[in-house]
């Protein structure tokens, strides 16, 4: 127990005070609006409709979200890889969430690194597909004809089945009516809401335009990265990519990093670097390396976008009222963004059936998700300036490389390169764990052999076990 | 083809887990069907359940250290989604509400089985 201090009492009492001027409980008939019909929006929608049913209490939730995730196109898609992390699969899998074939376009195996010393199979830790590649909309334009389900859509599905309000609406502002958040429609009408779920992503104009309300929405530091869909044969994709996403660790300048995802009939190709632009992209897609991976006679898509990453924290993703998740508020640095969306819009739920939608509320039991996140992130980034090094090194590419292969070969019970190499790309575990890997005795012992054996010259790599795809 | 597209696909009558056995992990049914049978000296192989997409099994195992209480076995071709303990209980640490899931499934088989009992017992008076 906490020792009784003046300031402890004087806390409490304030809070009671302040409990006593304003309700900020959800109550029979309170009416909650997501901004965003994204994943942030869908999963918070998800967890507070199912715990308000849990406990007997009955609100409305309308999610405004304008686009329509059955379209086929940029018009259907928030745009992004599309890769579910095996975290993520997992938790899902536990809430009783299956993601079924429709969603799902290729259920993943294994991660192949390619570099120009040599390539890389990873596979699964228990040698099965957990992890998905999906489309957020309904495929690329030129794919209308493929009969396939967008995991946005689908997840929208699962909302409205228990009862949220779908409103085929832009938000154009939110602004502060007699305490109360009050969203503007783009007609200049607009409502007021007990609560407001900000969910619109950090591809919106909204998030820049919260500064009229009370409190400190700086918006969310960001980098462009790059996605495109590229179309083959299902046959021809199977044969050269097989089930297993293909990453690509290349010294060209600016270039940070990049993936090959398989999706039926199509490849899905994102790239994130520095000041992203068409040189870097086609610099990247005429490398040696990433030719010798594309299906052959593939061709892109009209579908493309760069669409914006959030790389860093909004500060105080919460206000009276008013609560940011996904994108909109905090998100893993690189990686599993959708996996972040599922936790920060949990956590804004419960905080929100369970304890209350002031600030205060917010702060103490939301706050906390997103913390994690942030701390978290810190690691992340020295691990993100870590592996730059680390790739624009020749010898240290290849001491990477013959530690993973060696690893692989033998079906080491301990596969410390390996593991590393596929949490960090996969996004499957907090970048803390990785940064821990890294710190044991085994790891740094076979790291320092694989740098000796890489400074030896002609020295060859070890022949890889089997091909994967 | 079986439905669901993660985990692993298991062919008909293939045993997931065995009963006696120890077990670090709950497994998620994606598509398909499984059954549940317990092996008992008194009255040999008997058929306890069909789980379907959506429903878990092994769950003992993630909260205690006991063996396997019941075989699982593929009914027709299955496909199924393992989870790891340690994930699982991490996350859990994390999220404490992730467990109400389990907790909801758990109950509900607490009660079909004291409603087992009692109708053995009816039957035996
Ligand atoms: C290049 C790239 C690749 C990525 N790859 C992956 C990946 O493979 N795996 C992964 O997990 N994450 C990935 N991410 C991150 C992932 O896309 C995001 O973290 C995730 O989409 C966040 O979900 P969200 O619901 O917060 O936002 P979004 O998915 O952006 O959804 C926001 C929603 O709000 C709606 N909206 C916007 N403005 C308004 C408004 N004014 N009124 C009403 N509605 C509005 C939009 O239409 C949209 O539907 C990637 C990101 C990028 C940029």
């Amino acid at each position: 127990m906490s020792p009784l201090t003046q300031k402890s009492v004087a806390d409490s009492f304030s809070d009671f005070v302040e409990s006593e001027e304003k309700d900020f409980t959800l109550r029979d008939g309170s009416r909650i609006a997501v901004v965003g019909g994204g994943p942030a929006g869908s999963f918070f929608t998800y967890f507070l409709l199912k715990m308000a049913q849990a406990i007997d209490l009955d609100i409305e939730v309308d999610i405004f979200e304008p686009r329509s995730f059955k379209y086929c196109g940029p018009a259907g898609c928030n745009h992004c890889g599309g890769i579910v992390s095996e975290s993520l699969v997992q938790t899902l899998a536990a809430e009783g969430i299956v993601l079924p074939r429709s969603v799902v376009q290729r259920g993943v195996e294994s991660y192949v690194v390619h570099m120009d010393v040599g390539d890389v199979a990873i596979e699964s830790p228990v040698h099965e597909r957990r992890i998905a590649a999906l489309y957020r909309g309904n495929g690329p334009r030129e794919g209308c004809d493929v009969e396939l389900e967008s995991f946005d859509n689908y997840l929208q599905e699962m909302v409205k089945g228990l009862g949220a309000n779908i409103v085929p609406q832009l938000i154009t502002g939110v602004e502060n009516h007699d305490d109360r958040p009050f969203l503007k429609y783009g007609d200049g009408k607009g409502e007021r809401y007990d609560l407001v779920a900000m969910a619109a992503g950090v591809n919106s104009n909204l998030i820049n335009m919260l500064g009229e309300l009370p409190g400190d929405y700086e918006p969310p530091k960001t980098t462009r990265g790059y996605i495109c869909e590229f179309r083959s044969t299902k046959e021809e994709i199977m044969r050269i990519l097989g089930r297993a996403v293909h990453v690509f660790l290349l010294d060209i300048p600016r270039f940070e990093f990049a993936a090959i995802i398989p999706k039926g009939q199509f490849v899905t190709v994102v790239m994130v670097g520095e000041d992203l632009d068409q040189e870097l992209v086609h610099t990247f897609l005429n490398d040696p390396v990433v030719r010798r991976t594309f299906p052959t006679g593939a061709t892109p898509c009209v579908c493309s976008c760069s669409p914006l990453i959030n790389l860093g924290a909004r500060k105080r993703p919460y206000g009276d009222r008013v609560v940011m998740i996904g994108d909109s508020g905090i998100t893993r640095l690189y990686k599993d963004g959708i996996g972040a969306a599922f936790r920060t819009g949990k956590a804004a739920a419960t905080s929100a059936i369970f304890h209350g939608v002031s600030a205060k509320d917010f702060e103490k039991h939301y706050w906390p998700t997103c913390r994690n996140i942030v701390n978290d992130n810190r690691v992340g980034k020295v691990m993100f300036a870590t592996n730059a090094i680390m790739k624009n090194s020749r010898i240290t590419r290849k001491a990477m490389l013959r530690m993973a292969q060696k690893e692989q070969q033998k079906d080491q019970a301990r596969p410390h390169m390996s593991t590393l190499l596929w949490n960090m790309f996969t996004g499957s575990a907090p970048y803390v764990e990785m940064f821990r890997g890294t710190l044991h005795p085994g790891f740094i012992y076979n790291l320092m052999l694989s740098l000796g054996a890489a400074l030896v010259p002609g020295k060859k790599a070890v022949q890889p076990r089997k091909k994967v795809a | 083809m079986v439905g669901g597209a993660l985990g692993k696909v298991y062919s008909d009558r293939e045993i997931i887990i065995k009963q006696g056995e120890t077990g670090d992990s709950m497994y998620v049914v994606q598509g398909g069907r499984v059954e549940v049978l317990q092996d008992s000296v008194k009255a040999g192989e008997q058929h306890l359940a069909f789980l379907d997409a959506g429903d878990f099994f092994g769950e003992m195992s993630v909260f205690e250290k006991e063996v396997r209480s019941a075989t699982v076995r593929a009914a027709g071709e299955a496909r199924v989604l393992k989870i790891d303990k340690k994930a699982l209980l991490t996350r859990i640490r994390e999220d404490p509400l992730l467990a109400v899931n389990l907790l909801k499934t758990m109950s509900h088989r607490i009660r079909k089985l004291n409603e087992e009992i009692s109708r053995h017992k009816k039957t035996q008076l």
